[in-house]
């Protein structure tokens, strides 16, 4: 199974996103003296969750629902039974 | 989070590499494909470093560099690379000429990847310097080993997957930075207010940072060095064509597409996010020299008494971002230095053990022997980039680096590849001496100038004479780069004229412009040509350039 780049781009930002927004909102405010005392870990964090989620989205449209979110996770099967990509 | 960057990738790398096999991707992650290609560490780096050094003209790379240069690739030379089935450029060189201009091309070829790979090497290693408090010597060999490493673990299996990853990485994790550094500065004007302090000190003009044009009337009114003539012809002509079009580590992605059409269309598409990284990777280098200039040694000197503008951006890293965000932007920073350097050391093993030892050292062994050969020629690769690197610490801007050695490769190739594609009567000699004669012009010409305070040696002028002295390393590089172009392609000419050629019309089908179908684009709406494509580019482009003026 071949996989739409937009599942990990989308998987990864979804993470990195949520890390950031996590730690944004536990952070003391002494942490954001060098960022002009912004808290940028939540902000930018849920930029790159919106975008990581929309990414996804964008992803599982594309390969027409579910069961080929499901079939990308599973292992790979051998190479000479792989089917051409079903994303068009 | 530096760990979780890692393990993120090693899960990201046992995915199927799709891009080759599968011809049916969307056109915009074929374009992304593409600069993601381009846009490692090493460019984010060597582009803010110039523009610290050199200003908004860098801008010039991107405006009157790139831009013409890609809207070519897709029109015109696209045809020929997606027809001829040729997977690198030796191969192609192969096809159209004969086997020595294929060997000669393989030998520069394998030289730039060890400098490629030797200035990722240097610029990890400052990385870890300043990270991890070691020395520049320890940090070298952490680099090295952790290449090799990388590189035996199998770390290119979907080198182009990865590259696509890495760019998000690379954009979203600068962004910030260039929100904060130019909320900090009070925005454009707050910024220009600082770079006229920096051009004022430098005893340029106020705006001579902030104008991309203005001051090119003569090479002494800007920071570059340059006037207008040779920068269109040897920056926009020369250098940027001849690596748009004959790096196949960039043209293999639009390879990738599912038709003619769409590997037309691919450069075209790469080149819209492409007109937009300037404000991503020259503005934090512009924005750390102000605050350079305006809060006093914010940038770290180096031996030569210049600031090293190499550390715009590590130091820029660690003034704005908290951390968090800081994890994200180094780990986007090592990933693609890491793929960086593998990806040329890997280029390096397949260029010498395919194209130089199996074809004219030792052929006809078996494969377990050239395996062999090329594991060694891994370790050998990593230990010249070991040296490369320590040259590269010479240079306070990795850029002007680059620039030099692809100044040496791509310059004259460019003038090969013109002349064996639009005109069928180039000769096999023709395309080999013509080849020699420009790679030699650029050692003359970097062997008897120097630019303005070096010594002669690494930067040039080690010929003993030096005849000319340029204002500035870019400088020298661009007119390298004109004179390389245009002994190559005069030499190509001279001799294919007195020589006869030993392909046949016939063996030149696909390869030669007149010999090769036209392409039709007339079925398709207008608004999806890659002709309206280009047109539209190439007007921004114009656009961008005024608005810098």
């Amino acid at each position: 199974m071949r996989l739409d780049v937009r599942f990990p781009i989308g998987g990864m930002f979804t993470i990195i996103g949520a890390m950031l927004v996590i730690y944004g909102l536990v952070s003391p405010a002494a942490v954001y003296e060098r960022s002009l005392g912004i808290n940028v870990n939540l902000w930018w964090g849920l930029a790159l969750l919106i975008f990581g989620v929309v990414m996804f989205a964008f992803a599982v449209r594309a390969s027409r629902g579910w069961s080929a979110w499901r079939r990308a996770m599973q292992p790979q099967p051998p190479a000479q039974d792989r089917r051409p990509p079903t994303v068009s | 989070m530096l760990g979780i960057g890692w393990a993120l990738r090693r899960v990201i790398r046992s995915s199927e590499d799709f891009f080759l096999s599968g011809r049916s991707i969307p056109a915009w992650i074929a374009g992304l494909a593409f600069i993601s290609a381009n846009l490692g560490a090493q460019e984010v780096i060597g582009m803010a470093a110039s523009g610290a050094k050199y200003g908004i003209m860098t801008s010039h790379f991107y405006w009157v560099g790139a831009m013409p240069a890609m809207v070519f690739v897709g029109l015109f030379m696209m045809p020929f690379y997606y027809g001829s089935r040729a997977r690198s450029v030796p191969e192609y060189l192969k096809l159209r000429f004969d086997e020595k201009t294929r060997a000669l091309n393989a030998i520069t070829f394998a030289i730039m990847t060890i400098f490629s790979s030797g200035i990722s090497m240097y610029a990890l290693a400052k990385l870890f310097e300043l990270v991890l408090g070691w020395s520049f010597h320890g940090s070298i060999v952490l680099s090295a080993v952790i290449v090799l490493i990388y590189i035996f673990l199998g770390g290119l299996t979907s080198a182009i997957y990865n590259e696509v990853l890495q760019f998000f990485l690379i954009v979203l994790g600068f962004l910030p930075l260039v929100l904060l550094g130019l909320k900090d500065v009070g925005g454009w004007s707050g910024l220009t207010a600082k770079l006229a302090t920096v051009a004022t000190n430098a005893g340029f003009e106020p705006g001579a940072w902030t104008h991309s044009w203005k001051y090119m009337d003569s090479p002494s009114h800007n920071p570059m060095g340059m006037e207008w003539f040779g920068l269109v012809m040897g920056l926009g002509f020369a250098l940027s064509f001849g690596y748009w079009c004959t790096d196949f580590l960039v043209v293999q992605r639009a390879m990738a597409a599912g038709s003619m059409t769409a590997a037309r269309r691919t450069p075209l598409i790469a080149a819209v996010p492409k007109m937009l990284m300037p404000a991503l990777v020259i503005l934090p280098g512009m924005l750390a020299i102000g605050l350079h200039a305006s809060r006093g040694g914010f940038l770290p000197i180096g031996a030569d008494g210049q600031p090293n503008y190499n550390l715009a951006i590590p130091m820029m890293l660690g003034h704005y971002l908290p951390s968090g965000l800081l994890g994200l932007g180094l780990t986007a920073l090592m990933a693609s230095f890491m793929s960086g350097m593998a990806g040329n050391v890997t280029a390096f093993n397949s260029v010498w053990t395919y194209d130089i030892y199996q074809t004219h050292i030792r052929p006809g062994q078996t494969d377990a022997h050239y395996l062999r050969v090329g594991h060694a020629a891994t370790v050998f690769g990593i230990v010249a980039s070991v040296l490369a690197a320590y040259s590269a610490t010479r240079f306070n801007n990795i850029l002007d680096m680059l620039q030099l050695v692809f100044s040496f490769v791509n310059g004259p190739l460019f003038a090969t590849f013109l002349l064996g594609m639009f005109w069928r009567r180039t000769t096999s000699h023709g395309a080999f001496y013509g080849l020699l004669t420009g790679t030699i012009t650029a050692a003359l010409h970097y062997g008897l100038t120097l630019p303005r305070g070096a010594v002669p040696g690494i930067k040039g002028g080690f010929l003993g004479a030096v005849l000319h002295v340029y204002p500035s390393e870019m400088a020298l590089n661009f007119w390298t780069a004109l004179f390389a172009w245009t002994g190559c392609f005069v030499a190509t000419l001279l001799i294919s004229l007195l020589t006869k050629r030993t392909k046949t019309d016939d063996e030149l089908r696909g390869l030669v412009h007149s010999l090769t179908p036209r392409q039709r684009d007339g079925d398709m709406p207008w608004y999806k040509r890659p002709v309206t494509l280009a047109v539209g580019i190439l007007a921004v482009s114009a656009l961008l350039n005024v608005i810098f003026w």
